[in-house]
This record gives C-alpha cells, structure tokens and sequence, in this order.
C-alpha cells in the first residue's frame, strides 16, 4: 500500500496546479468555500455565468471534461488523471454543476449512439459549457418506475411527433438542448417500446415550467410537449431500444470519483467545537461524541472506499461494487447531522438567515436540500434494491407488471 | 496511488483461509463451545507449521517478518473461520504488548515463542465487572512480585504467559507474569470459545516490561497504545465474521421459500440484507486505511483504528444480529451456526473495550481540522 503518486502522476498533477492556480477564479474562492449544500455561492457574481466562464476558459486551454477524446473537446486524458484533474480543481469544480447532467449523462449517451457528424458538432460545445443539456427521463407516471413513462412519439414522415410531459427536469430553463425518452410502442411489454432521442430545447411545441422546491430554490422544472417535431436523424439507437439507450445515461449517473463526497461531517465538526449546551461545551458532552464518531466513520469510509476505485483506476482496473454505496450512505447521514445539529441549538436552530445562523446557515440550507440526496438519482429503496439484487444476487421483486402489454399495466386510477 | 494489498499479502492469506477452511470447520468450533476442549490444539500447531503467528514478528525474533498489512489479512481469515485459538492474544496482544515495550532481553526470550507457537500468551486487565479504568485497578506489583485478581482474562485458562497491568506504588505499569501455579476459575461468557479465566496472582513472580520500567512510561498509555495496535487486527476480525454472517444470510435467503417465493425476494430482507453490505463495505474500507497506518505507523494511527473499530464493531454486530433474523425460528437454534457468530460479534466488541469507549477515542484523536 502506497499513497503516493507514480512518477507519472505527480508530474501531472504538477502541470494541473500550475494551470489552476494562474487561472482559477480567485474572487470566487471565499464564496464558493462556504456554499450551503446543494447550492453554488458566487457572492455578488452571477452563478450561471461565471460557471460558464470558467468552463469555457478550461475548454479553451484543453482542460474540460479532460478524458474525451481530443475531437470532442476533451484532452484524451486517463481515468486516473481526470481524478487528479476533480481533486486539484477543488472548491472551483462546484461551478461545474451546472453541466454535470449534460457532460455526465447525456455526453456518454451522445457518444454511443449519435453519428460522427453530431458528435463532432454538439460534444465540444458540451464540454466547453457554451450549450447546457439537460436530462428528460422522469414523468408524473414514470421516476423509480422509469420504463412507465407515457410521453408519445409517433412517427410522421422523417420526423417524429412528440406528446406528452416531463417533469422534475433539472435546469431545463437554461438547457439548449435535452436527451428525451419517449414511448413509441404501446402495445409490448414495457422496456420494449422506448425510444431515445435529443432535441433542442427551443423547439416549437415546448414549454418549459419552473417548479418551486420544497427548499424554496427552483432547480427543476415541467417540461411539456405539444406536437414537438424531431427529425428522425436525431433518434438515439434503434426503434424501440431506448431502455438499452438509457442504461447507458443511468450508469453514468454516479458520483464523480475524485471529488469530495459531501456527508455534513465538517459541518457538525465545526458546530459542535463551538457550541455550549446545558451540560458545558458540546463536544465533550457523550452523546454528541457518540454521534460523531459514527459520523466520521462512515464518512472515512466513504472517503477510503473512493481510494479503493481511485487505485483500481490508476492500475487500469474497474472499480468494484463498493463504489455504489456512497450516495445511499452520504444522504440518510446528511439529514440524520441536519437535524441533530438543529437540536442541539434549540429554536435557535431554526434560524435559516445566513447572517445571524450559526456556521452560515449550512446546516440548516443541509436539512432542507438532504431529503432531494435520497430522491434524485434513484431513491434510497431503489438503491438498495440495485445492492440487493445486483451487487448480492438475491431474486428479483415479484413484479404485478411482468410480460403485460404496456397499455395493460394497473395504473391505479 | 495503490490503495490495496499486494498480491504476496494476498498470497497468505489466501493460504490461510485454505488451511483453516480445511481443518477448521464448525464442527471444530463445537468441539471447543461444547466444551470437549479448551481450544482447537490441532489448528493451533498447524497454524505454527505455517507461521501464521510470526507473521509480524520481526525475523531477528525468530517471525516471518511479513509485516502487519500480511497480518491484517491473516486475521481476517481468523475472523471469518471463527477460529477458537488463543491467536488473538497470544499475537495481537501479548505480542504487540512486547514488541512496543518488552526490554531487548525480553524480547530475545519471548518473541520467538509467540512465533512458533509454543507458547500462547494474553493481556490481563479487568478486575471488576465494570470497565477496566486507571481507578479500578488494584493489583499490585513491587520487589519483583504481583499481588491481585483480574476478573475476566481471555484466554486466561490456556495462555502460558500474560502481561498485566498493575499498581507500582501510585503509578500503574505493565508486567510480564508466567501462568504457571497461578489460580485460573473458568468463567462463563457470551463467547464460551475464548478460554476465559479469572487469574489469582499470589506472590507471582514477575517483571516489569523494560519500555514501562522506572518511570519511562505510565502503563495505562502504555496499554492505550497496544489497544491501539490490537484494534486495528480485531477490526480486520470482525470484518471476516461480518462478511461470513452476510454470506449466510444471502445464501439462506435464496433457498428457503414462504409464500411461493423465496424469502429473499421479500423487499424488507432485501434491504436489510443490503444494509448489511453498506457497514461491511464502509467497515472495510476504514479497515484497509488502518492497516496501512499500523504497518506504517502512521501519525493518524489512533483516529485511523477508532474509526476501523468503530465501523467494523458495528458492521459485525449488524450482520451477526440480521442474520439471525433472516434465519426465521432455524435461526434461534443451537445448532444453526447464526448464534456462533452473534457470540462472536458481541465478545468481539468488548474485548478492548466498548463500543462507547471507542467513540470515545476517535473523538479525543480527531485532529481540530478533521474533516
Ligand atoms: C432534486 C431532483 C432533481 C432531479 N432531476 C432530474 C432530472 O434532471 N431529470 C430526470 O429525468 N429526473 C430528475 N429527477 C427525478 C428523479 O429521478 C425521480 O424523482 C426519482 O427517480 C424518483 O421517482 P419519483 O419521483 O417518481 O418517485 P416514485 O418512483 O413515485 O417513488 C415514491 C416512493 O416509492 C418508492 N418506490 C418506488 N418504486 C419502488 C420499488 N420498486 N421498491 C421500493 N420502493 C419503491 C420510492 O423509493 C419512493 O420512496 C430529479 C429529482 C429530484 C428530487
């Protein structure tokens, strides 16, 4: 066992420090380091555009999405490297959320399955942050149960006519363009009648609804279609083989290695050294300590399981099944350190104003943004259903829909 | 970075787990929890043959001086055999207990022993049934003899030697005592494999442990910091028995049918189950970490073994308790092998000291920045 890098390594995350360090957006640092969870501070700088900013300037010197092929904008880089790349990055690499959906999802998904020419024209705008992308998968009738979707799209000529709703799509409101899976086939079993395509968010016949959060934010949206035309060339994969399309998307859907896990930990490490409660200062109380020590451990285990995937990368290997457990055990502890922090504080802890609460309101912003970490991205019952089934081998769900004809399903009402 | 062990650690312990999968099945753990013998004799002197006991005993004591990340896998294999040896005393305890503060000479007589296997050793330290603390020690030792009684000693009824911790005066250090003529009761405990034994000190003939000698060293640190040590091998233990009790469950789950179905396609097994994973795997981890900071003696060592003990003590307890669960009625039986490592898992817990104490120690070590 060594920590350290290989000759190979060092020499460059050198050269990555010396690029960050002369490009870095300074100003921002102060900000971006006490962003509450979930959100992105850009003090008196407008979010949106300094990621943009920043995004393009990496692009325009080769270090966006480094490990695409050169041709699609990216520097051809090594698995390995790019964690180099998300570690140095630091604090600046929460700018990046705002493309993490479209360079994470949809850019894989693209390369699979787009002709050359696409990708020629849309990956590198991708990847320099000029055009956002968003991700059109879940509907009223179809999150967990993804294959239950409903949106129709019927073929018309060379194009293909979409009707029908999306929802719960994260920054569509500034997307130029979304991956879409929509159902074309009705009458066979479900997973069999999807087909994926991509679309240009400005098409005729979209209309796009913010949604409020329960936090207050506006992260995500409705997004309607009505008779919204696509060209046929823009179908991703075969007529009817969108579910295959899509586990191309859904693999990717995973934390990125290399960035940091948030867990809350330094958060309620921070409140409970400062805190005084009935018995005397927090941290010496015994059931603060047991609480914390639970916390840091499981947030250390995260962290060394992530050098676990981080040595298997740089050995050319895959990271193994370990590697799913980090956002079902980062969100219930979120929100399990959200609430016990609150409580320590009495009313008090309720206060949501970042200028009078205690460490900047985070926590509080914490409690509020952690129930989305156990819903987004598959639920934790989902989540543990993938442990269970995939990573354990046990049987399969009964499931009441097995083999029916899409059309055939029990819908509950 | 190479965040894993090597293909030689992985070696041995590969070697062991075939040795021990091959002469130490339950039917030898029975044997011992039935009471027909103290240990397993026979594995003993196999795992001698092979010198898994020497494997981090430096060679110019007579070990194979395959260092500490070779033994973490080692114990492992132990955790998940359940081996009833007196491996971790004689190894994780006596040894270390030696090898951190034993004096050149003492280690030139005892070390080599260990590693061979002819002698089994053990620590000795509880006198009440409350947890052993600096107050509630009152042994004592001066002119070259030990005085008092240690209420619950692991292994107390095979080991040939200990070291004890007593009272010199007002300070307390750590003496080394050999067990013969000394009064052993058997104890009953949650775990009837571990040979444990109340220890009468009468007159023993000992002597104090060079590195604790004169004042150089308060025994309590001292023994703190062979804790410290010891912890980061019983994790690796729990974590062997965590993932066999896991297995078990699993390989249940998909045989035993209710309903028409198996029982491991019912949802609330299947995330229990999963559950289970999660501790195993963040234990693991945290483990992995830890054994790195030993072999490296590393300046995180005491938060890097709190925090593998903290996980795997938890991840063992989970998956020995779930177990069970999964087991239905077969599970609560004394013949099902569930209960051998529920035993197991809450002796584990607290052989160094309780979970509580535990936390304890990884928030006293967390560095101010920790994070
Ligand atoms: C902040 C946020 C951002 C999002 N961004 C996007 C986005 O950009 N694009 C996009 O397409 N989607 C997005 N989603 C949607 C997200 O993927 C879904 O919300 C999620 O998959 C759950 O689906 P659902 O909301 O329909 O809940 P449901 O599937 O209705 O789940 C309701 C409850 O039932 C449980 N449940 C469902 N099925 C099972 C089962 N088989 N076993 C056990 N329990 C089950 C769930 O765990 C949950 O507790 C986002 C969601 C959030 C919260």
């Amino acid at each position: 066992m060594d920590f350290s890098d290989t000759i190979e390594e060092a020499a460059f995350r050198e050269q990555v420090r010396a690029w960050i360090s002369a490009n870095a957006p300074e100003y921002l640092y102060e900000p971006l380091s006490t962003s509450g969870f979930g959100s992105t501070r850009t003090g008196d700088y407008d979010p949106l555009t300094e990621a943009k900013k920043w995004q393009k300037k990496k692009a325009d010197a080769g270090w966006a999405c480094i490990q695409w092929p050169k041709e699609y904008g990216g520097r051809g880089a090594t698995p390995i490297q790019s964690v180099i790349w998300n570690q140095e990055e630091g604090v600046y690499g929460s700018l990046s959320r705002t493309f993490i959906i479209g360079q994470g999802m949809c850019a894989p998904t693209m390369m699979a399955y787009a002709s050359e020419e696409q990708k020629q024209r849309y990956l590198p705008k991708l990847a320099s942050g000029e055009e956002v992308w968003c991700q059109l998968f879940s509907e009223p009738h179809g999150g967990s149960d993804l294959a239950g979707l409903r949106t129709r799209a019927e073929k018309d000529g060379d194009d293909w006519v979409i009707n029908g709703q999306k929802i719960w799509t994260s920054g569509a409101h500034y997307s130029d363009y979304g991956i879409l899976i929509t159902r074309t086939d009705p009458e066979v079993p479900k997973h069999k009648g999807l087909t994926m395509f991509f679309l240009d968010m400005r098409s005729e016949g979209v209309d796009i609804v913010p949604i409020k959060q329960a936090n207050g934010d506006s992260g995500f949206n409705e997004v309607y279609f009505d008779n919204v035309r696509i060209p046929d060339a823009q179908r991703l994969g075969e007529v009817g083989e969108g579910w295959k399309v899509s586990l191309t998307t859904l693999m990717n859907e995973r934390l990125a290695i290399g960035g940091s896990i948030a867990t809350g930990f330094p958060e309620i490490k921070a409140l409970v050294d400062e805190l005084r409660i009935a018995s005397g200062s927090a941290i010496e109380d015994p059931a603060v300590r047991s609480r914390l020590a639970d916390w840091y451990a499981k947030s250390a285990g995260l962290k060394n399981t992530a050098s676990r995937a981080i040595s298997a990368l740089s050995k050319g290997e895959t990271p193994g099944p370990e590697n799913s457990i980090g956002k079902l055990v980062a969100g219930g502890m979120m929100q399990d350190i959200a609430k016990f922090a609150l409580d320590l504080q009495g009313l008090p802890g309720a206060i949501m104003d970042p200028e009078i609460a205690s460490g900047s309101a985070r926590l509080q912003a914490m409690l509020m943004r952690s129930p989305a970490v156990r819903i987004e991205g598959g639920t934790d019952q989902i989540l543990r259903n993938i442990i269970s089934e995939r990573v354990l081998g046990l049987p399969e769900d009964m499931r009441a829909d097995k083999g029916l004809p899409f059309n055939k399903i029990p819908t509950g009402n | 970075m190479n965040f894993d062990f090597s293909d030689d650690e992985k070696m041995v312990q590969e070697q062991v787990h075939r040795y021990l999968n091959d002469n130490c099945n339950f039917s030898v753990f029975r044997s011992v929890l039935e009471g027909n013998e103290p240990y397993a004799e026979k594995v003993w002197q196999g795992l001698a043959e092979m010198g898994v006991q020497g494997t981090a005993v430096p060679a110019e004591f007579g070990g194979v001086e395959a260092g500490y990340l070779t033994l973490c896998l080692a114990a492992k294999e132990m955790g998940a055999h359940l081996a009833p040896v007196p491996f971790s005393t004689s190894v994780y305890l006596f040894a270390e207990a030696l090898t951190r503060y034993g004096s050149q000479e003492q280690k030139e007589k005892w070390l080599p022993m260990i590693a061979s296997g002819q002698l089994k050793g053990t620590i000795a330290v509880s006198e009440t049934v409350e947890e052993a603390r600096p107050d509630n020690i009152t042994a004592t030792f001066g002119d070259g003899r030990l005085n008092g009684t240690k209420l619950v000693v692991p292994q107390g009824m095979v080991a040939d030697v200990a070291v004890v911790i007593a009272r010199k005066g007002d300070a307390l250090t750590l003496v080394l005592a050999e067990l013969d003529g000394v009064g052993r009761t058997s104890i009953e405990m949650v775990d009837p494999t571990m040979a444990t034994a109340t220890l009468s000190f009468d007159n023993t003939v000992a002597e104090e442990l060079g590195g604790c000698a004169g004042d150089t060293k308060d025994g309590w640190s001292a023994l703190a910091d062979i804790y410290n040590r010891a912890a980061v091998l019983f994790a690796f233990e729990q974590i062997g028995g965590a993932e066999k009790a896991l297995d078990m469950a699993v390989a249940y789950a998909k045989e035993r049918f209710a309903f028409g179905r198996p029982i491991g396609s019912f949802q609330a097994l299947k995330h229990m189950m999963a559950d289970m994973y999660v501790a195993l795997k963040l234990a693991e981890s945290n483990c992995y970490y830890a054994a790195w900071a030993l072999q490296n003696d590393a300046d995180d060592l005491a938060v890097a073994a709190a925090a593998a003990r903290v996980s795997a003590t938890q991840a063992f307890q989970l998956c020995a308790r779930d177990n069970i669960q999964v087991h239905g009625g077969m599970g609560f039986t004394w013949e099902f092998d569930c209960h051998l490592y529920y035993r197991r898992s809450n002796y584990l817990t607290l052989v160094l000291g309780g979970l509580a104490t535990w936390e304890d120690k990884l928030i006293a070590a967390l560095p101010a920045d920790a994070a």
